[in-house]
């Protein structure tokens, strides 16, 4: 029986991680599908913005109360994972509770911390359900969430909370189970785990022996099982930024919000022809390997890395499109939608892959109008709101940038106005028609 | 109008064999725009007051390529950019200060890729460090007891994270320096950035500026400071439409500075 179900656990684990290292594989070919982009420098500033952003949650802080709430489920979260080492080492060899003998005092003071902190997200998770649900918070409740976005967002909410259940279900019912020295762990007594020991005795202290073992187990095995659940789904989530927080953070922008980058295809062109010794027709250097240079992104394999990473980084908690000046006046603009329909464009284009054996066969669709519509794009006013806001420094403005740049150097696609405006600053250096000789004309005006 | 304004060009500069302390970049909004070039002159006025050694490129200037660049079009900025950097290096110029928060955040960012490194300060930097040194002395004047609201343009903010020098200078004036509900980090864009201001905005249910000029009117303000040309547009239009242009006035840091000291 013992070997039976240690046999059992070690297939669930191995199908559970195997499938997850599965999709985590497709993530990462995903991700490379964009352009490479530089940012491995300033190694010791990146960890020290990751520590702070993401492991820190520096940027959740702006707005406490839900910080402290996210907090919460975060805390229980990474503490748990202690316990489920010993799961594992249980499961495998069909021992209980194996680190309580060596541990002593420290496993009660580690077990408690881990049901207090349990306690706090459980409560963290029933207010952010109704936050959603009852409050209908404005962010969250935004007709782009419709369908699958906001069924994920409560299920992931409802996971979270039959873990807990799980956790104390088992710990509940081995108190209740050694109270009577009956629990597998040899001995009768308290394990004075901090709200177990009350929770064991109060809730099933009632129940029979064999009730209680048969609960127990169940507990454990939920516990243990919703894990792996929670690890598989998060590929299918908007839950993927308890991973990729980390990587988002480390290879987040560390410039001035307001820095650009300057595409280096386009400064060699100018270099070009701004030198007056160039020769002109020097035929450029034969290669065949060479691929055109295409001027910003119209899918997302123009768009680079970290664009990618951040569209499925993205968590869709909406802070950026709730401070957006474009949305907040009734724009078509979503910065939160942005991210989302790159990552679907990018599944889509991932799936095409899987399908077609390893090469992207043309779908005849592009992120550009397929996915983002050029209104979007041109709603946008750099305002760098949605970046600043981001909990993990998500850049939907450089997505939108990037597109813009397409629109314009490739297509030519921009509207009336602007195109008035750049034709003023090509003939006479100003925005406006006015001559560059008349720039100075303010000096002797009353 | 007290004294006529000393504005020497960085070629007459050089011809006398000077260096200025600081090349003043004037930008498209200040050498053109009726509006932005009041604030020109402002400026102008507290230099020449403080005794700054200053000069400007006048004719020799061209926008520096911030609209264009915002609007996707990479080849215009880096031309005009190249353009720009080759001037400023003809004239060894170390040191530059601009009353546009845009031409500010092109320069001192988007330049030194392209080749272009200088120190770069928004006029209200500059103002703040006059202050400092005992160069310039500012007094509450007009502004005495008035409350004052600041409006944070997107470039100077959120984009270089500069919001306590317009403030300072503010608060100098013994003026009540006023919040916003959206201030500092989370401040509203006017609506002009990222080449808006050249455009028509996209279909929706409200001017952006429309929403910012109502969280300033609600502040009650006397005065709503501005730290950009194109903010300052946005405001000035927002407040008009709002009827309130006769209890309101939209005005930019150095023209409360100028006027407090009636230059």
């Amino acid at each position: 029986m013992q070997i039976l179900s240690s046999i059992l656990f070690i297939a669930l684990t191995v199908a559970g991680f195997g499938l997850f290292a599965i999709n985590a594989k497709k993530i990462y070919r995903n991700i490379k599908l964009g352009q490479p982009v530089n940012c491995t420098d300033r190694y010791s500033e990146r960890i020290k913005n990751m520590l702070l952003v993401a492991f820190g949650q520096k940027k959740m802080f702006t707005r406490p109360v839900p910080a402290l709430l996210h907090f919460a489920i975060y805390a229980a979260f990474m503490i748990t994972q202690i316990e489920l080492i010993e799961i594992f080492i249980d499961g495998i060899f069909g021992t209980h509770r194996i680190f309580k003998e060596p541990l002593g005092g420290f496993y009660t003071f580690m077990i408690s911390l881990i049901e207090v902190l349990s306690v706090a997200a459980l409560t963290a998770t029933i207010f952010f359900l109704s936050r959603r649900n009852l409050l209908k918070l404005p962010r969250l409740n935004m007709k782009e969430l419709l369908g699958w976005p906001k069924k994920d967002a409560n299920l992931i909410l409802i996971m979270e909370i039959v873990l807990v259940l799980c956790i104390f279900t088992m710990n509940g019912t081995d108190e209740a189970l050694y109270n009577m020295g009956k629990s597998h762990f040899e001995g009768q007594g308290s394990f004075n785990f901090a709200i177990s020991q009350f929770i064991g005795p109060a809730v099933f202290g009632s129940l029979s022996e064999g009730t209680l073992h048969i609960l127990e187990r169940i507990g454990w095995w939920g516990h243990f099982i919703m894990v792996l659940t929670f690890l598989n789904y998060l590929y299918f989530s908007k839950h993927l930024h308890i991973l990729l927080a980390f990587p988002n953070t480390f290879f987040a922008n560390l410039n001035p919000l307001g820095q650009f980058n300057n595409l280096e295809s386009v400064t060699n062109e100018v270099k070009l022809m701004m030198d007056p010794n160039a020769d002109p027709f020097a035929a450029p250097a034969p290669d065949e390997n060479a691929v055109p240079s295409k001027f910003g992104a119209s899918d997302v394999m123009d768009l680079n890395q970290v664009q990618l990473l951040n569209a499925y980084s993205c968590t869709e908690c909406g802070r950026c499109t709730s401070v957006c000046p474009a949305n907040i006046t009734g724009k078509k603009l979503s910065p939160r939608l942005i991210m989302m329909k790159t990552r679907d464009r990018l599944e889509e284009v991932g799936k095409n892959i899987d399908t077609n054996k390893g090469t992207f066969v043309e779908d005849g669709k592009t992120l550009l109008n397929d996915y983002i519509t050029p209104e979007e794009l041109w709603a946008c006013t750099t305002c760098n709101a949605c970046v600043e806001e981001c909990p993990i420094e998500i850049s939907p403005l450089s997505i939108i940038m990037d597109m813009r740049r397409f629109l314009v150097m490739e297509q030519s696609a921009a509207p009336m106005e602007l195109n008035t405006m750049m034709t003023n600053i090509e003939n006479n250096s100003a925005p406006w028609q006015y001559s560059q000789m008349d720039r100075l004309n303010w000096k002797d005006e009353n | 109008m007290s004294e006529s304004l000393v504005v020497p060009t960085m070629a007459e500069m050089m011809a006398r064999g000077e260096q200025p302390e600081v090349l003043f970049w004037v930008g498209c909004s200040g050498s053109f725009d009726d509006r932005a070039k009041k604030i020109t002159k402002a400026f102008v006025r507290i230099l020449n007051r403080a005794n700054v050694k200053f000069a400007v490129l006048g004719t020799e200037e061209g926008c520096t390529g911030d609209p264009a660049k915002r609007a996707g079009n990479e080849f215009l900025f880096q031309m005009q950019a190249m353009m720009n950097i080759q001037v400023f290096d003809g004239y060894e110029v170390k040191k530059i200060v601009t009353a546009c928060p845009h031409c500010f955040n092109t320069i001192k960012n988007e330049y030194p890729d392209l080749g272009g490194t200088y120190e770069v300060v928004h006029h209200t930097q500059f103002l703040k460090s006059l202050l400092d040194e005992g160069r310039l002395t500012i007094e509450g004047g007009q502004f005495k007891g008035k409350r004052i609201t600041f409006h944070d343009p997107c470039y100077l903010g959120r984009a270089n994270k500069v919001y306590e020098a317009p403030r300072e200078l503010i608060q100098k004036l013994d003026a009540e320096l006023v919040e916003m509900k959206r201030s500092r980090a989370n401040g509203l864009c006017c609506g002009a950035g990222g080449a808006q201001m050249f455009k028509e905005p996209e279909k929706g249910n409200k001017d952006i500026n429309m929403e910012r000029t109502e969280e300033a009117l609600d502040s009650n303000p006397n005065i709503i400071a501005a730290g950009c040309p194109f903010c300052n547009t946005m405001l000035t239009d927002g407040v008009k439409f709002n009827h309130k242009e006769g209890e309101v006035k939209v005005m930019d840091v150095a023209e409360l500075i100028a006027n407090a000291q009636d230059l």
